[in-house]
């Protein structure tokens, strides 16, 4: 008995001693800004106006260097997310080009895009894009805040961090940039944002933060746009379990009145 | 409370149909009349709430692989299609990811309980064998589970883990190419997996059926681990303990919900969302949390078929169970030095799972290793000592007479002899 609370208390102290040098993590990266996404919460919803911002930003700036494979153009209208007019939503599709099929002498066929074409990608392939970009390969966006731990505050960070100055100490190679956000501090994406680069539809001042708030909160919609129809079922699902709950609670204590 | 009661069949249809196929009566021996001890607690309401979480899984697994496409190039997006495009997919995959959590949640409460209140020991060897061997099977199928996302995890996690049996001498090897399809993870490991990711569920019910059959033999144990002797110490199962499992599954269901519907991907890694690439390797890789005291020990060993070895034996020691531990009192109620070494050994496997997600080095090394000694010692050591020289608290002398037995720890014991 003494030996196993001997046991326990150096475990213990072991444990919480915690010493730093022993929990290696070379890691100097910041933590996370958090600007407050509205669709935080069991009751979040994205917000409309900052989704339509972000999906310009996404398509005037992102979009040539990175793809959003698993979206199509007709997701832009569908409840929940940036919720363009069915109308826009063919008029955006239509500035792009896809081919598709083949005609009567086997050369094939370039069409506009319509609503139920995926995104257009960059590049004809991974390799295309490596050769634009000093070998290194812009990811996919469709899922990139879920495949990133805090997604929506990482991307906001990142994409606003680049005005950080850099340690004099520290020397990184040219074709890189310098984001204290990115694992390692080294980026090979250049600064992608500048103040007023994009001019917004509705008016609003398009700062860094601005525009990498709302890219955000694109991006966060584009990884799950079914994200408000779960919180909203979700409500309903706890409601009626809870209630049933009450229910069961009151039979059991009922049931077992006589038995003890 | 019916305690003499026998199935009687009330009309001539049901009398018929006794004489050919009784299942009814099957039924009401089995499910309604059953009699269960009347001093259950509600760690033994797992049963039930396990049973719901296997069919929950094949019923959501199915409607999964109507829409599935075991295919390297295909599976990952074929998996954003459910989420995106099928009509309640994100539900029925969210369910189907987090349920295993839930599953593996439920399990790991049911065998603690089954440790603590010494459900494996006689009568019930062969039912805890079994529980075990069910245990098993849902470690295999959960991990190949993992792997049909196609995510950077599966990958690397179905590599680093297919690997191990590469270390077994002489056969390994060819084990290993037989395992794959192949010399690494690729397409035909992917079609294997699916294909046995969808027949071992169904082993899963067949060995639970047994496991059933075999708690119905003996009968439940109950916390004070004294047999069952007459008729005042049981009620029927139905109403008393399917309303009572109800109530447990009703709270299971709230904790289940939450994750389902707010928080789906926490119980997952971020990096199993990026697309398998065999030529990037993830800067930690990790199993599910439910592998992760089984991963510490594996790592907490120099040597990789000695690791593997401990892992694979982390779960072996638990057959031999019921004869490490051959003390005669069964719940640890009252078995005082028993339960301080329960209550540690309790501790050690949740800080495994802690230490099996950090890195294995410096200080978190050499706290796996001592973990992964005392979890040994604790069945190889600490049980036969225990069952020889530990002197059991006064127990009463039946479920439903809490006089205390004064004639303790003899053959004469008349709760203790009952089994003999």
């Amino acid at each position: 008995m003494r030996l196993t609370q001997a046991i326990i208390i150096l475990l213990t102290i072991v444990f919480f001693s915690n010493n730093q040098n022993l929990l290696a993590s070379g890691d100097e990266t910041f933590k996370n800004l958090k600007p407050n996404f509205s669709f935080e919460g069991p009751f979040g919803k994205f917000d409309r106006e900052s989704l339509k911002r972000g999906y310009q930003v996404y398509s005037e700036v992102c979009s040539s260097c990175h793809g959003m494979k698993q979206l199509s153009f007709r997701n832009l209208s569908q409840p929940g997310g940036p919720e363009f007019s069915v109308n826009k939503v063919k008029e955006i599709a239509s500035e792009y080009f896809i081919l598709d099929g083949s005609d009567e002498y086997g050369d094939p066929i370039e069409r506009s895009r319509v609503p139920s074409d995926r995104f257009q990608p960059p590049f004809d392939n991974k390799d295309a894009a490596k050769a634009s970009n000093n070998g290194a390969y812009p990811p996919d966006l469709s899922l990139i805040v879920k495949a990133r731990s805090d997604g929506a505050n990482y991307i906001y960070s990142l994409l606003s961090g680049y005005e950080e100055p850099m340690p004099e100490s520290m020397h990184i190679d040219e074709s890189l940039s310098y984001n204290p956000w990115f694992s390692g501090s080294a980026i090979a994406m250049a600064q992608p944002l500048y103040d007023e680069m994009v001019e917004y539809d509705d008016g609003t001042i398009a700062s860094i933060s601005q525009m990498s708030y709302d890219v955000a909160n694109f991006l966060a919609w584009a990884a799950e746009p079914t994200m408000e129809e779960r919180k909203s079922l979700g409500l309903i699902v706890m409601g009626f379990l809870f209630i049933f709950l009450i229910l069961m609670f009151f039979s059991v204590r009922r049931l077992f009145k006589d038995v003890h | 409370m019916n305690h003499d009661y026998e199935y009687t069949p009330g009309n001539a249809f049901t009398k018929w149909l006794d004489k050919r196929l009784p299942l009814i009566r099957f039924a009401d021996e089995n499910l309604l009349s059953f009699p269960t001890p009347r001093n259950l607690n509600y760690f033994w309401t797992f049963g039930f709430i396990l049973t719901l979480c296997l069919v929950t899984q094949i019923i959501t697994g199915i409607v999964l692989a109507m829409h599935y496409t075991p295919h390297v190039l295909m599976a990952f997006d074929s998996i954003e299609h459910i989420m995106r495009d099928v009509n309640y997919g994100w539900l029925i995959r969210y369910i189907h990811a987090n349920g295993a959590s839930m599953f593996f949640l439920a399990v790991f409460i049911h065998m603690f309980r089954g440790l603590y209140y010494g459900s494996y020991k006689e009568p019930r060897e062969i039912l805890w064998i079994l529980g075990v061997v069910i245990f098993l099977l849902m470690i295999i199928t959960a991990f190949m589970g993992y792997v049909l996302v196609w995510g950077q995890m599966s990958f690397w996690g179905a590599t680093v883990i297919t690997n191990l049996v590469g270390a077994i001498p002489l056969v390994g090897e060819s084990i290993l190419t037989l395992l794959l399809g192949g010399f690494s993870v690729d397409n035909p490991t992917l079609n294997r997996f699916f294909s046995l990711h969808y027949l071992l569920p169904f082993v899963i019910f067949g060995v639970v059926i047994l496991h059933i059959w075999a708690l119905h033999v003996t009968g439940n144990n109950n916390p004070t681990g004294i047999s069952v002797k007459n008729t005042n110490d049981t009620i029927s199962f139905h109403p008393y303990y399917t309303v009572k499992d109800l109530f447990a599954y009703v709270v299971f269901l709230l904790m289940f919900a939450y994750f389902i519907f707010y928080n789906p991907n926490i119980l997952g890694h971020p990096d199993n969302y990026i697309e398998a690439d065999a030529m990037v390797t993830p800067a930690h890789i990790v199993p599910e949390w439910y592998l992760l005291p089984f991963y510490a020990i594996l790592r907490a060993v120099p040597d990789k078929l000695m690791g593997v070895l401990l892992m694979f034996g982390s779960i072996v020691v638990l057959f031999f169970l019921p004869w490490l531990d051959t003390m005669k009192v069964k719940s640890a109620r009252y078995r005082p030095t028993y339960k301080i070494f329960y209550f540690t050994f309790l501790v050690t496997c949740l800080l495994l799972g802690y230490l099996g997600g950090q890195a294995p080095e410096g200080l978190y090394l050499f706290l796996s290793r001592v973990c992964t000694i005392y979890y040994f010692a604790f069945f190889l050591v600490v049980m036969p000592i225990l069952s020889r020289y530990e002197k059991p608290s006064p127990m009463p002398i039946g479920i439903s007479n809490s006089a205390i037995n004064t004639d303790l720890g003899t053959d004469k014991n008349p709760a203790l002899s009952i089994n003999n």
